[in-house]
């Protein structure tokens, strides 16, 4: 058996009956990032050392009996997310060297359930990207093919999850930096409702849009990933005071009486592969066989979407990068003359040009004289978007669409044109600006064999309603299994 | 919206860079603003939304001021916060002179 190809349920099922070991687990993770992370490169640092005294601790755990579903589980966390005495770079040169004196909230309580962190996955650098080329370290290439992007901004965790290099893994979701990544890679990628995971440790990109949420290589093992890391805390002040319920339950759910929106702008927008149309249709027709109703809606402003996201979330990004003065850490550039000069030398040497590019736009969108007429446009449009999903959940229980226009794109494809990169959000950004959850699950294969995603999206803590769709359609779709070679 | 008919200038990223404290490289900034003019251009389509009387949305939550007991807890170790410093003498961060 390669025990690295297990899911996160199978995993755990065979080390609570003590058929194998964290160690032996944990080990067999590690060897396969051996065999494959030079050809994927999804990871920024490895924690061996530290990940097999997890896993002897998880094994002695797992023999007193009783132990958390996550208990000597081999997983990932996107390197966005702080790890007490384990390097965080963000993806950014300006904090390659920053050794975070605490652990993030999720993080923690993936220590606490017993998990096994073996590695930090690498990112568009602060999150700014749909394809992972903007790490400042190195790209990360989709398993399914080299030459295509793995999607971003949480394009690490999605290609090692693919890869089987870790069971599961954490990412980040501003714009669909989990939906995106984990569609072209072929994983599940549940983006939770604004309030529902706490941000506390996560490293800051756009505050009002940032949620943390699991790729996993199952529907199940995402439930059981929400189980760990949901939930309130008092560490961070945006998150939902409101116990969070026991996310497999949903599981059992059945899709009969359902009714899932088509929103037509969706269907309809400019750029839609026909592959990724023609899969959609497939995937309506087997939701509708398992006895949900399919009925066109209409979300009349998501031709606005793009813009007004381009908009706030580099502006809260030009609050939010204002930190990373040199001063207390990270990266501070050699010999300035004085203090001003050390600022802006630090900055203009550790951020690299997406990230200074968003910092540019959104201190223009902030700056005096254009304040009303961008943020303050941008964030009204943003409530007609919430409005235009409230109105469809009062008769629907759910939203399907695609998750990309298209499947993965080349590397380098995109590069020199920013815009074009920011219009492949389309159908990820709303939910983003509307707080509600989406999830990512496979739906199929393009005819070049590149995977795709199906993208869920349900009324504010509705998780439960994705994972219930999610789980039928997974079972139904039948192409999970399908492993990229390599 | 007059001042956004204005196609942003060479001169507005430089004074925008300024206020980010970000240097741009002169052979740097046509392209910033090449690419800077294209984004602004492509946002001008929300003036078509329809938003009067629409409040802006700053947050999704139904909550506000989230309070707690200010008790006294245990802070993170000095020394573990002044390892990532850049520069430090003792207890303290070391920076430039600040004044002359």
């Amino acid at each position: 058996m390669e025990l690295f190809r297990l899911t996160v349920s199978e995993a755990a099922d065979l080390l609570s009956r003590r058929e194998i070991s964290s160690r032996e687990l944990t080990l067999a993770a590690l060897s396969r990032i051996e065999a494959v992370e030079p050809k994927v490169g999804a990871f920024i640092t490895l924690c061996r050392e530290e990940a097999l005294a997890a896993a002897d601790a998880a094994d002695k755990a797992l023999a007193k009996g009783g132990a958390a579903p996550l208990c000597g589980i081999p997983l990932s966390v996107k390197d966005v997310l702080c790890t007490k005495g384990v390097r965080t770079t963000c993806g950014s040169k300006i904090l390659e060297s920053f050794f975070p004196p605490y652990d993030a909230t999720v993080v923690s309580r993936l220590k606490d359930a017993g998990a096994v962190i073996i590695g930090k996955n690498n990112m568009d650098e602060f999150a700014m990207g749909s394809s992972t080329e903007n790490s400042a370290f190195h790209p990360t290439r989709n398993p399914w093919d080299p030459c295509r992007i793995p999607g971003g901004s949480s394009g690490g965790s999605a290609a090692a999850v693919a890869a089987d290099m870790g069971l599961c893994s954490l990412g980040s979701d501003t714009g669909g930096s989990i939906r995106q990544p984990a569609s072209h890679c072929g994983v599940v990628g549940l983006k939770p409702s604004y309030g529902r995971v706490s941000r506390y440790g996560l490293v800051a990109y756009a505050s009002s849009l940032d949620q943390v949420g699991p790729i996993t290589k199952s529907v199940r093992d995402a439930a059981i990933l929400m189980n760990a890391i949901a939930g309130h805390d008092p560490k961070d002040s945006t998150s939902m005071p409101k116990s969070a319920p026991d996310f497999t339950e949903a599981l059992r759910g059945e899709l009969s009486g359902m009714t899932l929106g088509l929103p037509k702008e969706y269907m309809e927008a400019e750029g839609l592969a026909p592959d990724v149309a023609l899969l959609m249709e497939k995937a309506v027709k087997t939701l509708s066989e398992l006895g949900a109703s399919c009925v066109p809606v209409s979300l009349p402003h998501t031709g606005y979407a793009v813009a007004a996201y381009y908009l706030i979330a580099p502006a809260e990004a030009s609050s939010n990068l204002a930190r990373y003065d040199g001063v207390k850490y990270g990266f501070r550039a050699e010999n300035p003359n004085d203090l001003a000069e050390m600022y802006k030398n630090t900055r203009s040497a550790g951020f690299g040009p997406e990230v200074r590019r968003r910092i540019l736009l959104g201190t223009y969108a902030l700056s005096a004289g254009y304040y009303d007429a961008y943020y303050g446009k941008a964030s009204q449009v943003r409530t007609l978007i919430m409005r235009d999903f409230a109105r469809v959940f009062a008769s629907c229980d759910a939203v399907i669409s695609p998750v990309s226009p298209t499947p993965a794109f080349l590397i380098g494809e995109k590069c020199a044109d920013p815009l074009t990169m920011y219009l492949s959000d389309i159908f990820t950004v709303p939910a983003n600006l509307a707080g509600i959850p989406g999830i990512s699950v496979p739906c199929g294969f393009s005819a070049d064999g590149l995977p795709v995603g199906l993208q869920i999206m349900a009324d504010h803590f509705k998780e439960e309603t994705l994972l219930t769709v999610a789980h039928a359609f997974e079972a139904a779709a039948g192409v999970s299994g399908k492993k990229p070679q390599l | 919206m007059e001042e956004k008919a204005r196609k942003i200038s060479e001169e507005d990223i430089r004074h925008v860079a300024q206020l980010a404290r970000l240097h741009i490289e002169p052979g740097d900034v046509s392209t910033f603003t090449r690419q800077m003019g294209e984004i602004l251009s492509y946002v001008e389509k929300l003036d078509e939304a329809d938003t009067r009387d629409v409040p802006a949305a700053a947050h999704v939550l139904p909550i506000c001021n989230a309070l707690r007991e200010d008790e006294v807890r245990p802070s993170l170790d000095p020394e573990d916060v002044l390892k990532n410093a850049p520069k430090r003498d003792g207890q303290d961060f070391l920076v430039p002179r600040v004044i002359g």
